[in-house]
């Protein structure tokens, strides 16, 4: 009995250092599928400049993500939506205070299975499909065969802003929801009828898929996601901020690795990733969260101020 | 002597705690989960959440919505689909590993099924996805095999092992007596083995089946990746289905903390149960009926 207490008290004891090992300095970086993989190799790309430190980077979708922060169970959430007004209100009866940084603009890009001929579509037109008003792709200038909806789960922030900005309407009960950005790409690769929506930097440079060019209307003209310029100069119409929300102004840890995404090094492993870099725009709203201040001219774009991150 | 009975009392009671546990943990579960349903039918009434088909809590630009049918007949869909796979196979392996097999192939085939049960669920759906997904799409010439058919297959692999190893015992259990008489009279081998020990052992077969079933239903993450997930009413099993289970793993981690949905969720949870709990009661009474009869 006494031997049982003893290796009791000891395993105990094990667990709680453990635990205390964990929580000094692991910065914990929780949500958006679409934002994990770039997110990843940014922190890989930190702890290998900066030894000593460590973040673990895990998904769950944007909704977990920010159900996280609220919870206080990690640092930064990355999401792809904004966070909601509902989300606002929970974190402040828990006093959390979410702040929003912009790291990365992605392009919603919309794919087909390879032998599809639809090559182009409007965002009416995508609506009609996703909410079930469209249903033969003959319809929109291709086959007569019925479309197969493939979308995300309702944890996942570009299920809900495909809902709220492409198809302003409620998702057809026939949608299958798939578990991520890459398990759509699948099913779109294997499935002729199929029609998807990833994050850019899912599907770029991919074999068996086609990236569908998206008008906003016809007379404006239809542009592809995968060509930079369509997106920074706001042709490409569905476009979005990739977010990441902390608890209050970030501080230690969590601040320098914020900083190394939004420097120049991190915006190019973003772009690397098959996303796009943040306009200036963003970088001053970034700048102003995180209490920078901002002399225009200074520096160019995407640069660190001086002595807050250093290489 | 005074030592030795005071340990023996302690490991008694040791026991009985453990045992404690269990029921503890049961009851503890159950009433968590009735008094967090509760809270959900504040706003839904029973019948619309049963039988209504339309789920959409996150509804924005429609009113929220709280109806489990489709689901309800997704997950029975799916397991008895699974049992109807599992069981000819299961019973067929069973009948072999007792009756067919020489010791030696029995040696070697009996820990295979076991280690069967402890593949881990994500793996099962992933070759759900990968494998059979392709191979129903082509059979089928359907355009996709994320449907029930799909599920039921991968269930009825996991469903397996629990179904052959009970049958088998209960096959075993069966008295000599019977073979022997069942011999004497002419019978054929296979005739003993089909007409004189399965219906001897039917009530333990039935138990198997209720209890690979009762797995079946509470799995969530092979047919979360193997079904599809669509909220549609199934009408085949050629069709994407979401079961319960699936829809409380998805939407469970985001969730609001005491919302209506989140009650809901919970509400889903408490039914999950009693299906459950219903199937293995009754596989427990067949079971404790059929050890009667054979004493």
């Amino acid at each position: 009995m006494k031997r049982f207490m003893a290796s009791a008290a000891f395993a105990t004891a094990l667990v709680l250092c453990c635990s205390m090992c964990y929580a000094e300095d692991m910065v914990q970086v929780k949500g958006s599928d679409t934002l994990i993989n770039v997110v990843q190799k940014l922190a890989e790309e930190y702890m290998a400049k900066k030894p000593g430190t460590a973040i673990a980077v895990t998904g769950g979708g944007s909704g977990t993500g920010i159900a996280a922060l609220v919870n206080k169970k990690c640092d930064i959430a990355n999401s792809s939506r904004g966070i909601k007004a509902q989300e606002v209100a929970d974190a402040n009866v828990k006093g959390v205070d979410p702040k929003r940084i912009v790291v990365a603009i992605d392009a919603l890009s919309i794919i087909v299975n390879a032998n599809n001929p639809v090559n182009q579509l409007t965002v009416e037109q995508i609506g009609k499909i996703y909410r079930g008003e469209t249903s033969n792709w003959k319809d929109v200038g291709g086959n007569d065969s019925p479309i197969t909806l493939y979308g995300r789960q309702s944890n996942s922030g570009t299920y809900d802003f495909m809902k709220e900005n492409v198809m302003r309407g409620e998702y057809s009960s026939k949608l299958k929801s798939m578990n991520g950005n890459a398990q759509i790409v699948e099913a779109i690769k294997q499935d002729a009828s199929g029609i998807g929506y990833v994050g850019v930097g899912y599907a770029k440079d991919l074999a068996g898929i086609n990236i569908v060019s998206v008008a906003l209307t016809p007379v404006i003209g239809y542009f592809s996601p995968v060509d930079p310029i369509n997106v920074k100069n706001g042709k490409y119409p569905i476009t979005r901020p990739l977010n990441q929300y902390t608890n209050g102004i970030p501080v230690k840890t969590a601040r320098d690795f914020i900083l190394y995404e939004l420097s120049a090094a991190g915006q190019a492993i973003v772009e690397k990733e098959g996303f796009y870099a943040i306009p200036d725009e963003y970088q001053r709203y970034n700048d102003n969260v995180l209490g920078r201040s901002y002399e225009l001219g200074s520096r160019q774009k995407s640069m660190p101020v001086q002595g807050e991150y250093s290489k | 002597m005074g030592h030795s009975r005071f340990k023996e009392k302690m490991i008694h009671g040791l026991f009985f705690l453990n045992g404690l546990v269990a029921v503890i943990v049961l009851v503890g579960i159950f009433a968590l989960l009735v008094t967090k349903s509760i809270s959900a039918f504040r706003e839904i009434s029973l019948s619309q959440f049963l039988f209504s088909a339309n789920w959409n809590p996150t509804a924005t630009f429609v009113a929220p919505s709280y109806g489990i049918w489709s689901m309800i007949v997704s997950t029975f869909m799916v397991s008895l689909g699974a049992l109807c796979i599992a069981l000819p196979l299961g019973i067929g392996t069973a009948a072999y590993l007792s009756d067919v097999a020489s010791a030696r192939v029995r040696e070697i085939v009996k820990p295979i099924v076991e280690i069967l049960a402890g593949i881990p669920s994500v793996v099962i759906g992933f070759l759900g996805i990968v494998l059979v997904g392709p191979v129903i799409a082509k059979v089928f010439h359907t355009t996709n095999g994320l449907n029930a058919l799909n599920g039921s297959i991968l269930l009825a692999v996991m469903a397996l092992p629990t179904i052959i190893s009970l049958s088998e015992d209960a096959l075993k259990s069966v008295p000599k007596s019977f073979e022997e008489a069942s011999l004497a009279l002419g019978a054929t081998k296979w005739q003993t083995l089909v007409r004189v020990k399965i219906p001897a052992a039917l009530s333990g077969i039935i138990a198997a089946s209720m209890l690979g079933m009762g797995r079946a239903i509470g799995e969530t993450m092979t047919v979360l990746m193997a079904t599809g997930c669509a909220l549609e009413m199934p009408k085949s099993f050629l069709d994407s289905v979401l079961t319960m289970t699936s829809t409380i793993a998805i939407e469970l981690g985001e969730v609001p903390y005491n919302t209506t949905h989140y009650y809901a969720l919970f509400a889903i949870g408490l039914v999950l149960f009693i299906i459950t709990f219903v199937i293995n009661m009754i596989s427990d009474i067949i079971l404790h009926r059929y050890e009667k009869v054979i004493k």
